[in-house]
């Protein structure tokens, strides 16, 4: 499974609403940004909202003889994407699928897809040690090419939760690449004064414990917030705002590890 | 809820029927493999107990998103408090739901109490005078600790917080769920609006024909303003209309920031689709009201304090929340 793939990075919380899908869309775009193939793969099965931040909406996918064919943002198909999204009528349905079925959609969607050669598979997950969660894990602990992300935001009731995750992936044996924060303060567009709303250094204090490597922190900025529906890379539309430089960063993480890998 | 997917064939019997996976039609559909290992189970007498158990409590409000991280515990505990203390001679109870990530021991300053169960049931955790709590966080050890239950595990889980706490008279039973329309919402809705009707039904198949019994007052929806939020929401909604659950009504969540240094306001996730009132307008539910972003709310639910004991001077929060109260209340009492 994912033989193709040179390193596949699962996005991950223990909360919700801390922002993996922002992160993970804007991580994808990044990569592909600096030049690299990658593959972006939603499994949240219940709010897949990739298909939406990316502006791909009205994207099918097609069943090619090889398995199913991604919706690629680009002509030079640079960026690869796959969602449960696509396969729903309406922007307003849910999939009710119960625990077994969602396992077994969420196993097709991990050996059923054909992504070609890619660098990097950057994968999206639902919130909490769910069964979606559980199944995606269990599936990837195999590949040793296969490291996990955490998000995170700064105050104590995310902590706890994201606690719970880091215990989960030690368990399953997913190896960490460590944690970023995420919604850290908030500038006012007026005067621009900083407010800490969710408080601040959660995410680096949590990294300390964990002895895990904190990979930065990235601010609430509406205009990143904006980007969401229009499929554009935050290092592209806002070279010089906070969340590029800590885009950037993460990217040249990741980018040695594969070096070093292969 | 598409029980049909895009790329099944004609005859296909729902992703929910017995028959899935199983039927005629379903041979060379690319489901079936998933669709064939789903389990079918028999009709549940769990129904029957909590119809039992939950009795004596008036009214049941799930409080539901779609969405996670919207601030649904953050309200369930706001309105917690609220209630016991609009209503001194009234019970309220909060049944923490979200057996992956329990936040409500936190937000309510009860980390680490234990809970008993006597011959009667579990007791839950009193927070005030009139507000108690029962949370799978009090039977975890340590914070570190994961639930790691599959569906059916987690169902027993629930089945059996519906069934066995001795919640004792309550006007009020908030529940506050985890985020997404998955199996732990279903089950909730299932059992709490189920209380009524006798198991005659697959318990596997969908939850509907549980939803004729009375249990359930309705459902809070909460949402935060961006589209992210509002697209998820949105299916909630549609789940809660497709399993007959009254939506009591929205409220949008960290709609604005009032800046502590210049005092403007700004959006902090821009609304860039109307926000939640262009979307109960569209889909014809009630909007309860709008809370601000407020850093207190948060530092209060980090440290678990009531934010209506931190008394913050000409809170908009205080007055939002008041207002919400009131439609609850007066849509929960018309019902009754
Ligand atoms: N109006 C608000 N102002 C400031 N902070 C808020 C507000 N509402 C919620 N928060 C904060 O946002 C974070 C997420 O809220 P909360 O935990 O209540 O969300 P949830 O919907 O229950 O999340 P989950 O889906 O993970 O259960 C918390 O830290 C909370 O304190
Ligand atoms: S396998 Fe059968 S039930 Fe499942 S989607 Fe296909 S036709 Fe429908
Ligand atoms: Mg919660
Ligand atoms: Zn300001």
């Amino acid at each position: 499974m994912l033989e193709n793939v040179k390193s596949v990075i699962l996005v991950l919380s223990g909360k919700g609403g801390v922002g993996k899908s922002t992160v993970s869309t804007q991580l994808a775009l990044t990569l592909k940004e600096r030049g690299f193939k990658v593959g972006l793969l939603d499994v949240d099965l219940c709010g897949p909202s990739v298909p939406h931040i990316l502006n791909l909406e009205n994207e099918n996918i097609h069943q090619g003889t090889d398995g199913w064919v991604p919706v690629y943002l680009d002509k030079e198909q640079r960026l690869g994407v796959m969602s449960i999204g696509f396969l729903l009528k309406s922007r307003n349905d849910a999939v009710v699928w119960r625990g077994p079925k969602k396992t077994a959609m969420i196993k097709q969607f991990l050996e059923d897809v054909y992504w070609q050669d890619l660098d990097f598979l950057v994968i999206d997950t639902p919130p909490g040690t769910s069964d979606e969660h559980i199944t995606v894990m269990e599936n990837l602990r195999q590949i040793p090419q296969c490291s996990a992300i955490i998000v995170t935001t700064p105050q104590e009731v995310a902590i706890e939760d994201v606690r719970k995750e880091i215990t989960f992936c030690r368990k399953t044996g997913i190896s960490i690449l460590g944690i970023i924060e995420n919604m850290s303060g908030y500038q006012c567009p007026t005067c621009n004064e900083c407010t800490n709303i969710f408080s601040s250094g959660g995410g680096k204090s949590l990294a300390e414990i964990s002895k895990l490597q904190f990979l930065g922190c990235l601010p609430i900025d509406a205009r990143v917030g904006k980007l969401a529906g229009q499929g554009l890379a935050a290092v592209k539309e806002l070279p010089d705002s906070t969340t590029s430089k800590v885009l950037n960063d993460l990217v040249t993480v990741l980018a040695e590890s594969i070096q070093n890998g292969s | 809820m598409s029980n049909i997917p895009e790329n099944a064939p004609n005859h296909c019997p729902g992703t929910q029927s017995e028959d899935a996976g199983k039927a005629s039609a379903c041979a060379g559909c690319p489901n079936q493999n998933i669709c064939a290992s789903g389990v079918p189970a028999g009709p549940d007498p769990a129904i029957e107990l909590i119809k039992n158990r939950l009795s004596n409590v008036k009214h049941k409000i799930l409080v539901l998103s779609g969405k996670g991280g919207v601030g649904k515990s953050t309200l369930t505990s706001l309105l917690g408090h609220g209630l016991a203390a609009r209503f001194p001679d009234k019970n309220i109870g909060i049944l923490d739901a979200d057996i992956c990530g329990p936040s409500q021991p936190r937000m309510l300053g009860v980390r680490g109490e234990q809970v008993h169960y006597s011959g009667s049931g579990w007791s839950p955790v009193y927070v005030g005078d009139n507000l108690s709590l029962m949370s799978i966080g009090f039977l975890l050890g340590s914070p570190d600790d994961a639930v790691i239950w599959r569906g059916p595990k987690k169902n027993g889980m629930i089945k059996q917080f519906l069934s066995e706490v001795e919640w004792g008279e309550l006007d009020y039973l908030l529940i506050d769920t985890p985020p997404g329309t998955s199996d732990e919402h279903l089950w909730g809705v299932h059992y709490v609006a189920g209380a009524g009707v006798s198991g005659t039904s697959d318990e596997h198949l969908s939850a509907v024909q549980y939803l004729s019994g009375a249990g359930l007052s309705g459902a809070l929806v909460v949402s935060t303003p961006q589209e992210v939020a509002l697209l998820d929401v949105r299916k909630e909604l549609n789940f809660c209309r497709k399993l007959d659950v009254r939506v009591l009504g929205v409220v949008e969540n960290m709609a604005v920031f009032v800046c502590p240094n210049c005092k403007s306001r700004s959006e902090v996730f821009p609304a860039t689709t109307g926000g939640a009132a262009a979307m109960c307008e569209e889909l014809e539910v009630p909007l309860l009201g709008a809370l601000p972003l407020e850093p207190l709310l948060a530092r209060a639910a980090d440290s678990g304090h009531s934010y209506l004991q931190l008394q913050p001077p000409g809170s908009q929060t205080l007055v939002a929340m008041d207002q919400i109260l009131d439609k609850i209340v007066a849509a929960c009492e018309s019902t009754s």
